[in-house]
């Protein structure tokens, strides 16, 4: 019975929490993302650098780590500028980024997988058919 | 109560950080808060794009490390000769130029939209569009190149075969999505320009009234183009 009575209560305050979310996204309904031109402006030229950036990678030829590394912290700013600003993600709730960002990166771990099958196939190619022509 | 949400800035009465995520994951009901049903699926059918297009470089390193042949060089291959001089990668380096054009002036749309400028809504979301379409010119242009050279989807002159298969695969998933965008792009265009979303006109599809919020939601999808080129560009071209 008094389970019964702390269940009741507790679903009283459930709703009562309800009717308060309710209340507060009604309240904020007309409210809506809205930011200084300027930002986009500043992220837009951003992007420009970036990209100018990672070409300037190729067309000077860097080779080896610094190349691979200029390319993905390049890749990786752009990315996150995108996401960020552009599509709003910096304003949402955690609970927003969280569902759709960490899915995404938990792919490295297909990744790592897939590193370790390109190998152990380069291998068993060059066992088989000679390191290549 | 459909109504009830938009994207707001001002932050809700509910915890924020780590708690806020259990509490908005926990709470038996709705997990995104202050985000409309159609942003959320927007944003779901985007992280599954994600994956298809994660699936396909990820392939495509598997073949690339995988291969005992060497790899064509991409710096080469996308090449141009222009006024006799071979400037290496400059057809994608304009692509990419025109395409992260494109993303900033649709991020100026949905900033026109929410204050409620139809005219320059419009226009910008045109521009986009039109942007969008040159891209797309561009890398029709890219394939006639390549295809006239022998690429093939089986072999190539320059090296491993599966530089083929992947490129098309790849550039021509990408274009494919920048294609659906433009022909929506449009659409919504045409939408914001006849006032549908201040008269309340029900969509030709769905018979539902629209909101100013589908303009962001349309953004959403084109930025998220933009974004899988800056993954390509970096690992299909400059890698």
């Amino acid at each position: 019975m008094a389970e019964a009575t702390a269940n009741g209560l507790g679903q009283h305050a459930l709703h009562a929490a309800h009717a308060q979310d309710a209340a507060a996204t009604a309240a904020h309904a007309e409210v809506h993302q809205e930011h200084p031109i300027k930002l986009y402006l500043v992220v837009w030229a951003w992007l420009f650098i970036l990209s100018t950036c990672s070409y300037l990678v190729d067309y000077f030829g860097i080779h080896g780590y610094p190349r691979w590394s200029l390319i993905l912290i390049f890749m990786m700013l752009k990315a996150g500028l995108i996401v960020a600003v552009f599509m709003h993600m910096a304003w949402e709730r955690l609970a927003m980024m969280y569902a759709i960002i960490l899915p995404p990166i938990l792919v490295l771990v297909f990744v790592t997988m897939m590193v370790f099958e390109a190998d152990y196939t380069l291998l068993t190619r060059i066992a088989f058919f000679g390191p290549g022509p | 109560m459909a109504e009830t949400t938009l994207t707001h800035t001002s932050p809700l009465d509910r915890p924020q950080g780590l708690r806020g995520i259990a509490a908005d994951w926990a709470s038996d009901q709705r997990a995104f808060k202050n985000v409309s049903w159609g942003k959320a699926m927007m944003w779901i059918f985007l992280l599954s794009d994600t994956f298809i297009f994660g699936c396909f470089l990820l392939s495509y390193m598997t073949a690339r490390m995988s291969t005992r042949v060497p790899w064509p060089n991409p710096s080469e291959v996308f090449a141009l000769r222009i006024g006799g001089q071979e400037i290496p990668l400059i057809l994608i380096a304009i692509m990419t130029f025109v395409l992260i054009s494109s993303s900033g002036t649709m991020a100026m749309a949905v900033n026109f939209g929410y204050r409620r400028d139809r005219r320059k809504t419009a226009i910008l979301m045109l521009l986009t569009a039109a942007l969008g379409a040159t891209f797309v010119g561009m890398q029709a242009f890219e394939w006639t190149k390549l295809i006239t050279e022998g690429v093939r989807p089986w072999g190539n002159p320059w090296g491993a075969a599966q530089f083929g298969s992947c490129f098309f695969m790849i550039t021509g998933f990408h274009g494919t999505h920048v294609t659906i965008g433009v022909i929506f792009l449009i659409i919504v265009a045409r939408k914001v320009w006849r006032g549908d979303f201040d008269t309340g006109r029900p969509g030709f599809f769905t018979s539902r009234r629209g909101r100013y919020e589908n303009v962001e939601i349309m953004g959403l999808y084109w930025h998220f183009v933009d974004l899988v080129w800056v993954f390509i560009f970096a690992f299909f071209y400059l890698w």
